[in-house]
């Protein structure tokens, strides 16, 4: 991957990403997200691994749409202001609960950029060989890693099941 | 002095074929569209501008570019004017993969053969896919962002249909790719030349409609659900949405989703000449007129696309609903099993 092709696809996951935090209105941010995804679709083409770009494509672009319908049907505000004196106060045991866990994420962020090493552009043929065939990535997941797979499936089965007890009126 | 690579720059100006080959299939279509209506309905259809009102689709381009573009005041400025550059983009993007002739040195003028397909990928039939998915946020952009309660309907029902009516497309696509043991549609094709002699004397062309007739038909109503076209083109059903998500639009905006709405019908035919009916080969005929089997093969859908708009009546919403989720998905489901099946017994 050419480094300028690198950092153009970078910059632009990066600016929408901070975008979709800095918006007033759930619709722009649920398109930037969209942007957000395709560049780094982008990044993964210039990894040689087309096949990941698709996916991340068809299945992240694709479940935002389902998003995007939350955003017309359940918010029918088209900004996510809080009306003056409708905020509830939080209370200090949670806001201090918050903050130890926001210290600990921050933490450990800077542990992970200290570790970071700055790697020359290279490619490396044969790794990218061995993650692009399609068969490979279906044997990996499906056998060797089969048992983080359904775990993943029953998680977001349970998801799925709160989001119906949620979203019904009368339980 | 560099010396120019003819094949790369052939690859390019392949670009720009593709590019306006599908603009004027788009004012083929509209021009074609008119007068199959004409026949349908025994009227003679459009016969003032030029000779057989053949000239009729550049009056109405004309007629688009002049018109003046109106835009609600409650409208969402941005993302009024990006969805019908997102329809259009995503229309036309997905063709780049889709082959349409075999390896050629245009007669011994390149250096060495260029393929006549824009991208060849070794996941083109996921890149369709992708795309396809992509496309769907044009629609359901216009829709929310005019800001009218006729265009949000529209929207939310294209979205509601492409969602359902895509799980039965993937699942025909899927039983495709099980045969073919590839997501390349240059393979797909290439595995589709050749006939098979039935009984020792009849010969059968090998085309994958032979060997998955179920998945082709499902594949093709899908695409039609997909594409938004009669009996399922709901988003824009004018009795009930005066025009669905497109109300608010006029001038060249209104225009680019026109163009998408051909150009869809295009690319959703292409891929099923493709997976379905040996793409750019004929039994018995030279390869290297690969590009005219291709066109006809191609005509014909499109004209079924037609013929079917003109005849068929348009489905109730719940039997729209129910025909993709209780008929499409479960048979496409038993005939995935079933093609994986024969596969495995038969290889």
């Amino acid at each position: 991957m050419t480094p300028w092709l690198f950092y153009l696809f970078a910059t632009i996951t990066v600016l929408c990403s901070l975008a979709v935090i800095g918006q007033r209105n759930p619709m722009h941010s649920v398109l930037l997200l969209i942007g957000s995804f395709i560049a780094l679709a982008g990044l993964y083409v210039g990894l040689d691994s087309p096949f990941v770009a698709v996916t991340q494509i068809v299945v992240y672009a694709g479940a935002i749409m389902v998003l995007f319908l939350f955003v017309v049907m359940l918010l029918n505000a088209p900004r996510e202001d809080v009306a003056p004196g409708a905020q509830v106060p939080i209370p200090g045991g949670i806001k201090a609960f918050g903050s130890v866990l926001a210290v600990g994420m921050a933490a450990t962020l800077l542990w992970a950029l200290s570790k970071l090493v700055s790697t020359p552009f290279t490619q490396d043929a044969q790794a990218g060989a061995r993650v692009a065939s399609v068969r490979d990535i279906g044997i990996m997941i499906f056998r060797d890693h089969a048992f983080a797979f359904e775990v993943t499936s029953i998680l977001i089965l349970v998801a799925m099941v709160g989001a119906v007890v949620l979203a019904k009126k009368t339980v | 002095m560099p010396t120019i690579d003819s094949a790369l720059v052939f690859q390019i100006s392949l670009i720009l074929v593709v590019f306006f080959a599908l603009q004027i299939s788009a004012a083929v279509l509209v021009y074609l569209e008119r007068k199959i209506a004409g026949w349908a309905q025994q009227r003679v259809g459009p016969n003032r501008v030029g000779p057989l009102g053949l000239l009729q689709p550049l009056a109405d381009i004309v007629k688009l570019i002049f018109k003046e573009e109106l835009r609600p005041k409650a409208a969402d400025t941005w993302l009024f004017y990006l969805a019908p550059i997102l329809s259009a983009t995503t229309a036309f993007a997905a063709f780049a993969v889709i082959p349409f002739g075999p390896p050629t040195t245009l007669f011994g003028l390149l250096d060495r053969p260029v393929p006549l397909q824009v991208a060849d990928l070794n996941v083109a039939v996921l890149v369709v896919f992708a795309i396809t998915s992509m496309g769907v946020y044009g629609i359901v952009l216009a829709g929310w962002a005019s800001n009218s309660k006729y265009s949000l309907l529209g929207g939310l029902r294209s979205s509601a249909q492409m969602i359902s009516y895509e799980l039965a497309y993937g699942m025909s696509l899927a039983s495709v790719l099980v045969i073919a043991n590839t997501l390349s549609l240059r393979d797909i094709v290439d595995q589709q030349a050749g006939v098979w002699w039935v009984a020792g004397f009849l010969p059968v062309p090998q085309w994958y409609v032979f060997l998955a007739p179920v998945a082709c038909f499902i594949f093709f109503v899908a695409g039609i659900a997909e594409t938004n076209r009669a009996p399922f083109d709901f988003p824009e059903a004018e009795q009930e949405l005066v025009a669905g998500y497109h109300t608010e639009y006029s001038s060249m905006s209104f225009a680019l989703f026109f163009l998408a709405e051909y150009v869809n019908m295009v690319t959703a035919s292409a891929v099923t000449v493709s997976l379905f009916l040996g793409g750019f080969y004929m039994p018995f005929l030279p390869d290297w007129l690969g590009p005219l089997w291709f066109l006809m093969k191609l005509a014909v859908l499109l004209f079924i696309y037609i013929w079917l708009r003109w005849t068929l009546p348009r489905y109730r919403y719940d039997q729209l609903m129910d025909f993709g989720w209780k008929r499409l998905l479960p048979i496409s489901i038993v005939n995935l099993l079933v093609t994986a099946a024969g596969v495995l017994y038969w290889s």
